[in-house]
């Protein structure tokens, strides 16, 4: 930022598009730079019903990098990825994207930049599987991009192996099925950045393994990704940093090694909880803390 | 960009196939539709006390086009009778019916439900009680338009009422839906009473003609009053029907995907009201239209809205000229009200649709 004019200009712009609602051209994302901060968080605090559920929260969100955010139930993951997608009112703070706050983009401006993968994927009535993914080619409507839209929608439909079911109705297909379908919709969209909100969740092994590996495979490609994990062990087998919160707050960020440790997660998490080398990869596997096998011993009442 | 990790797929992909039978289908249901309706609009205006032909109405349609060709009506006052009653009645008919169509489905999507449509949710009494307001104090401001521009405040009141009362987080439960239609057409309808009470005599018909709906006013002037708002109404929601298609992912996904969702439904709001307005002016409330027709067209052409929005309006123009063509003529020398015709077959298809509905989701949860 230097000097006033652009801000003047920016102002101009922001009063125009309230009163027009669409601005001519909207702005197409620059090719990001490797490593260059896509998404800048800075002291967001947002509340309900006047209770903090995430306070003095600051995030860095990478070009080219896979960013896990995990923690206990309540400690405001997804809280934290509505407030990044511009779902919810902040009461401090900001939340920039590529230099910009939230409200300097258009709706279109910031679907070109950034996609989300919601927790629940709704649809009130029956698109196909195939209509469904097509739109996420939405924001591209009308220009260059849109010559793409088939190809783009055939590879992602394929890459989440829902292609099986193109032609299918979306509500008809399983939990787990849905969930794919919604991600290859996402991913359609082509947005450097990612933010995808348990995206692993009502899905089997393969499939989590494989929605983790097409994480991967766009962060490595330059996008910026950012994931809502319940398993430590995924979020330490495939993220570059992790972010963990714990009452609205962050209570450690870093690479896995720093902030996947067992006295750490065992205060966090409120459970003894074990994190062990795998003995080929060096993975860190975290385990709670069991007692051994229960099945067989005679249960003995006193 | 990230468009490297996507290359053009070679051959026959199952996305680009499906697209191919959807965009087939598309135009056929289309012309399929228009000729639906100009075959029952030639039947719908030859009968009646002075029964023309098919052949003889379109030789009577051609000749007014300065066409020397077919036949023209053989019996006596066929050509008055065609020109000045059924003609603009069957115009009439087709406008309000295709405005009723669209303002269902887009009613709809707005509201992510199935079940939404002006007459189940209150929009039409609205609509009524503000031509009724019009008609009983007498004012007359606005000319021929002033009962419309009524009709269009009063719809569009209530449309943003139900719409403040039933949503939720962005959806509208079907409970929430339908039980604020309950109330808000025992509200107009308390309203439309209380006018009756007050209004002279000429006034107590007019909007008992209101309460029925009946096409037995029309004239060209309704006619060509009606068409402009149906037309302004169906190229706004054409327009936008790609967004609406968004809406179905919820009102978050939709805005993630570059939607301005507020600006969108304030601008869906007001084209229902227009739509609604320009059906409710001229003939009263006549229900169901608006969520038959869209349904049926949904299964045969998959719900998105670039299609839906025209075959709704087409499959609603049908419907109506159908629906009063049946009112005039099932019963001789009488008229049957045509609202409560609608209502008599629309009633149980809107049983059935809550029903299926009910049990696809699982109860109401």
């Amino acid at each position: 930022m230097s000097g006033d004019g652009p801000r003047v200009r920016d102002r101009r712009r922001r009063v125009r598009l309230r009163l027009t609602g669409r601005r001519s051209t909207p702005r197409p994302p620059a090719p990001a730079t490797p490593g260059g901060i896509r998404v800048q968080v800075t002291g967001v605090r947002v509340e309900r019903a006047g209770r903090p559920v995430l306070d003095q929260v600051d995030l860095s969100i990478r070009a080219g990098e896979l960013h896990a955010l995990v923690g206990p139930n309540g400690a405001g993951k997804s809280t934290l990825l509505a407030a990044v997608s511009g779902d919810l009112p902040l009461a401090a703070g900001t939340v920039e994207v590529d230099g910009r706050p939230l409200a300097e983009w258009s709706a279109v401006e910031l679907a070109m930049r950034r996609a989300v993968l919601t927790q629940r994927s709704t649809l009130s009535f029956p698109f196909a599987v195939v209509e469904v993914v097509r739109m996420g080619r939405a924001p591209w409507a009308g220009r260059p991009e849109e010559a793409h839209d088939d190809a783009v929608v055939a590879e992602t439909m394929r890459r989440c192996d829902v292609i099986r079911f193109a032609a299918r109705p979306f509500p008809s297909l399983s939990g787990g099925e849905q969930a794919r379908a919604a991600l290859a919709r996402v991913l359609a969209q082509q947005a450097g950045v990612l933010l995808l909100d348990e995206p692993t969740a009502a899905l089997d092994l393969h499939h989590q393994e494989l929605v983790m590996r097409i994480a991967r495979d766009r962060a490595d490609a330059g996008d910026a990704v950012v994931v809502v994990l319940h398993d430590l062990a995924l979020a330490g087998a495939y993220a570059d940093r992790i972010t963990l919160l714990a009452d609205g707050r962050v209570r450690a960020a870093g690479p896995p090694d720093t902030v996947l440790t067992a006295p750490l997660l065992s205060e966090v998490y409120r459970h003894d909880i074990e994190v062990v080398p795998h003995p080929d990869t060096r993975l860190p596997l975290v385990v709670p803390r069991r007692r051994g096998p229960a099945r067989n011993t005679p249960r003995t009442e006193e | 960009m990230t468009a490297t990790d996507i290359r053009p797929a070679t051959g026959e992909t199952a996305a680009g196939r499906d697209r191919r039978r959807r965009g087939r289908r598309g135009p056929v249901l289309l012309a399929g539709l228009t000729a639906g309706l100009l075959l029952v609009a030639l039947i719908a205006a030859g009968r009646g006390q002075v029964a023309v032909s098919p052949a003889e109405v379109l030789g009577s349609v051609l000749h007014r086009l300065g066409l020397d060709l077919g036949a023209r009506p053989a019996a006596p006052h066929g050509e008055s009778a065609l020109w000045l009653v059924r003609f603009p009645r069957v115009a009439l008919a087709a406008v309000v019916g295709a405005a009723l169509g669209c303002a269902g489905a887009v009613m709809q999507g707005v509201f992510g439900n199935p079940l939404a449509e002006p007459g189940v949710i209150g929009v039409s009494a609205g609509a009524a009680v503000g031509a009724a307001l019009a008609i009983v104090t007498g004012i007359t401001v606005l000319g021929g338009w002033t009962v419309p521009a009524a009709a269009f405040a009063g719809g569009l009141a209530t449309t943003w009422l139900v719409y403040l009362l039933a949503r939720s987080g962005g959806r509208t439960e079907v409970v929430t839906l339908v039980l604020t239609g309950v109330a808000v057409n025992a509200v107009a309808g308390a309203a439309i009473g209380l006018l009756m009470f007050v209004a002279d005599e000429s006034g107590v018909q007019a909007i008992a003609f209101w309460n029925l709906g009946s096409l037995a006013q029309a004239n060209w002037s309704a006619v060509a009053l009606a068409t402009p708002c149906l037309a302004v109404g169906l190229l706004a929601t054409l327009a936008d029907a790609r967004r609406l298609d968004l809406l179905a992912l919820g009102e978050r996904s939709a805005r993630h995907l570059g939607v301005d969702v507020e600006r969108l439904r304030v601008r869906m709001i007001v084209v229902t009201a227009l739509l609604g307005a320009a059906a409710v002016a001229f003939t009263g409330i006549i229900s169901f239209v608006g969520l038959v027709v869209p349904h049926l067209v949904r299964m045969v052409a998959g719900p998105g809205h670039r299609l839906l929005l025209p075959a709704s309006a087409l499959g609603g123009a049908i419907v109506v000229i159908v629906a009063d063509l049946a009112a005039r003529t099932l019963v001789d020398y009488q008229e049957l009200p045509l609202g409560v015709l609608s209502a008599i077959v629309g009633g149980p298809a809107f049983f059935w649709l809550l029903r299926r509905t009910r049990d696809r989701a699982g109860g109401w949860a």
